[in-house]
């Protein structure tokens, strides 16, 4: 565990410089920022087309001082495999000596719908990529259409009356592809999180992390809220913080006592609508208590 | 230039031999016939460690093409290829590859589109690659496949360049005949397209940002700059064959006229089927008719100057096209040919004949009957039908 305390984390350099044109209180921001002091200088970013993508780079000026790379929506983890390969081949035929953490950030809608076919490919190749998906939950950048990861009940432009289905399960996926290393991550859990990044660069195969992004535009809440958001969701064992290395499943934040949801929902406003609606709450609570039960959370405080 | 024994390949496996040859670092590729002989083979060579290479195993074309833009965006010399529905996949990609200004180099064997699906040869498959920005060849023969992927990464790959290259062979037709193909040497090809390691690529000690968000203030310009990058590399391209055919004799030329200074009749088509109309025109030339024809080698970025210099005594000319554009007024190659002759004030009445669609056998009676036509037209100069379409049933 290289990240003992906050310190630790504050310490290393800054790779994702302030002045790009995310929104404040994005939680997308915060999770480049601590991903690229994590992966440190000796790594290639590669960033699918969203928010992330074209708030950073407008030319002629750029937030990343790593090399970095977008080229479209669905296919950041072939452009990932591409570069991992060219270092390989290139490392193997000494035409260059030093190697590099090939790194990529992605949202939800370009890692569970667009860009999954490519993700599955790289996953089942073994390419050593780390590969994260930032995910808040629908397409923000286009104006808050549904992706296959928005939650139940909850509303986007797409979905007026609300999502009918649940959020697909990518971890599952991930797993299912016998990825070696794959977690879950809150900008909530800093040390947690960033031990997850630095273990995830280390693995050699792919690695996946799924980090939960609020997303104060699409999400419609109070940009002050975003941590709090993150810590919410954890708490009331929507957003299980775990990881699964070579096989076994290990929870890696326990949460002793969980809140309802509703504490969750109540401050977002793309739950407005199901406020007052007791059978849709109950949905969502059984959807949490479900999960609890099988990572062994505590029960919902009284 | 070394005299070695010429050997037995298919088009396919005769650019293998010259990916090995080149000591490509990256290769990813999706199979599909009729392409699929030729990363076959270089499976092979990367397995046996004939070829030092990462061989991406992709799951689409889509992939493919998209890790080879980064992997040339890496540094690294890379190589892709395709076909047909292949190709349609990779089309998005086409274009940021070259605005992006990446050297990468692919075959395809090209085949229609479907449906209904196909798995002959026409040019089907690359006409909506036009506007893609990518350097555009077309070949006739097995060795000119071979010896222009040799050339490609020495265009591709050319400061003054940084664009990708498509070499076009007619599927079926070339890439599965066999013919005796004269290699040049290893370090014939080493000395000839050298690598080097391009310092604009993703290094961590001197970080670039690629692939931008651009407002209108900006993107204007960049795709202007894109664009005419592949009007530039037009001399390079006609000078790198030109020293090609120093050091190995053969030479093509980007527009390759054949009898046509004194032709009344001239035919203009690409690929293989060029071929055929060479030898059609022989076999007329030697019944005293006034023909010629023109191989139109290089396709983008299009030749317009040495394409007027070919056809500018001709009372009737004819242009053949291998892929319909419907809707359009005529095929995309009759389309940019009389475009140059509109720009050029040349009035010379012109012809479209669609031939060989699906892979359809064009013989030479049916080059014939098209000369036929033209000939028509040159005595009188009126045009009666713009469009034919050769060999179409009722």
């Amino acid at each position: 565990m290289p990240f003992k305390s906050i310190k630790d984390i504050i310490v290393r350099q800054d790779f994702f410089s302030p002045g790009h044109g995310l929104c404040s209180g994005c939680g997308a921001a915060q999770i480049a920022r601590i991903v690229t002091k994590v992966v440190g200088k000796d790594s290639v970013i590669i960033n699918a087309t969203g928010c992330m993508e074209v708030s950073t780079t407008t030319y002629p000026g750029t937030a990343w001082k790593l090399p970095y790379i977008h080229v479209a929506f669905e296919n950041a983890a072939a452009v990932a495999s591409g570069i991992r390969s060219a270092y390989d081949a290139l490392i193997m035929k000494k035409k260059l000596s030093k190697d590099v953490n090939v790194v990529v950030l992605a949202g939800d809608g370009g890692t569970a719908d667009i860009g999954l076919q490519a993700l599955s490919g790289a996953f089942e190749r073994g390419d050593r990529i780390t590969y994260i998906c930032y995910d808040n939950e629908a397409y923000m950048n286009t104006g808050i259409q549904r992706s296959g990861a928005t939650p139940y009940s909850a509303w986007t432009t797409t979905t007026p009356a609300g999502q009918r289905t649940l959020k697909k399960d990518l971890m599952g996926i991930a797993i299912a592809h016998r990825v070696k290393y794959v977690a879950t991550a809150s900008i909530a859990y800093l040390l947690d999180a960033t031990n997850k990044v630095e273990k995830a660069i280390s693995i050699n195969g792919p690695s996946f992390i799924h980090w939960l992004q609020p997303c104060t535009i699409g999400w419609r809440y109070d940009p002050k809220l975003t941590v709090r958001l993150s810590r919410l969701a954890v708490k009331a064992g929507l957003w299980p913080l775990y990881e699964y290395y070579d096989g076994v499943t290990k929870l890696t934040v326990q949460v002793p006592k969980r809140v309802p949801v509703i504490e969750y929902l109540k401050p977002q406003g793309r739950f407005r609508h199901i406020m007052d609606n007791q059978d849709e709450l109950a949905k969502i609570q059984s959807y949490a208590d479900e999960i609890s039960a099988k990572f062994g959370l505590g029960p919902v405080a009284e | 230039m070394q005299l070695v024994e010429p050997l037995l390949l298919s088009g396919n496996l005769a650019i293998a031999y010259a990916v090995k040859q080149l000591d490509v670092d990256v290769v990813a590729a999706y199979p599909i016939t009729p392409q699929t002989t030729m990363v076959e083979k270089i499976s092979e060579y990367v397995a046996k460690g004939e070829l030092k290479a990462s061989f991406i195993l992709v799951e689409s074309e889509h992939s493919a093409i998209s890790a080879c833009l980064s992997a040339a965006a890496s540094g690294a010399r890379v190589f892709t290829s395709s076909s047909s529905q292949g190709l349609l996949l990779m089309h998005e990609i086409l274009f940021i590859t070259s605005a992006l200004r990446h050297p990468v180099v692919m075959a395809i064997a090209n085949r229609s589109v479907s449906a209904p699906i196909n798995i002959w040869n026409d040019h089907g498959d690359i006409m909506p690659q036009r506007d893609t920005g990518w350097i555009q060849l077309f070949v006739e023969s097995a060795q000119e496949a071979y010896d222009k992927i040799i050339q490609a990464y020495r265009i591709a790959e050319d400061d003054r360049v940084r664009l990708p290259i498509m070499i076009n062979i007619d599927g079926i037709v070339l890439s599965h005949t066999y013919e005796p193909i004269y290699p040049l040497g290893d370090s014939e090809v080493a000395s000839f397209s050298p690598w080097s390691l391009y310092s604009a690529r993703l290094d961590p000690d001197n970080p670039l940002t690629m692939g931008a968000f651009c407002y209108p203030d900006y993107y204007f310009e960049t795709r202007y700059q894109s664009a005419k990058a592949l009007k530039d590399s037009l001399p390079i391209i006609s000078k790198v064959d030109e020293e090609f055919g120093k050091l190995s004799g053969r030479s093509y030329g980007i527009v390759s006229p054949f009898e046509c200074d004194d032709a009344d009749t001239i035919l203009i088509s690409m690929g293989s089927i060029s071929t055929t109309v060479r030898a059609t025109v022989k076999k007329l030339r030697e019944k005293g008719e006034k023909v010629g024809m023109v191989s139109l080698r290089l396709f983008r970025p299009f030749p317009f100057d040495e394409i007027i210099k070919s056809i500018k005594n001709a009372k009737a000319i004819g242009i053949v096209d291998r892929a319909l554009s419907p809707g359009a007024i005529a095929g995309p190659v009759f389309t940019d040919v009389t475009s140059a002759l509109y720009l050029a004030k040349m009035n010379i009445p012109a012809v479209n004949f669609f031939v060989g669609l699906g892979g359809r056998d064009v013989k030479m009676n049916d080059i014939e009957s098209i000369f036929d036509e033209l000939k028509g037209i040159a005595k009188t100069g009126i045009v009666k039908e713009n469009s034919y379409y050769i060999g179409l049933r009722g």
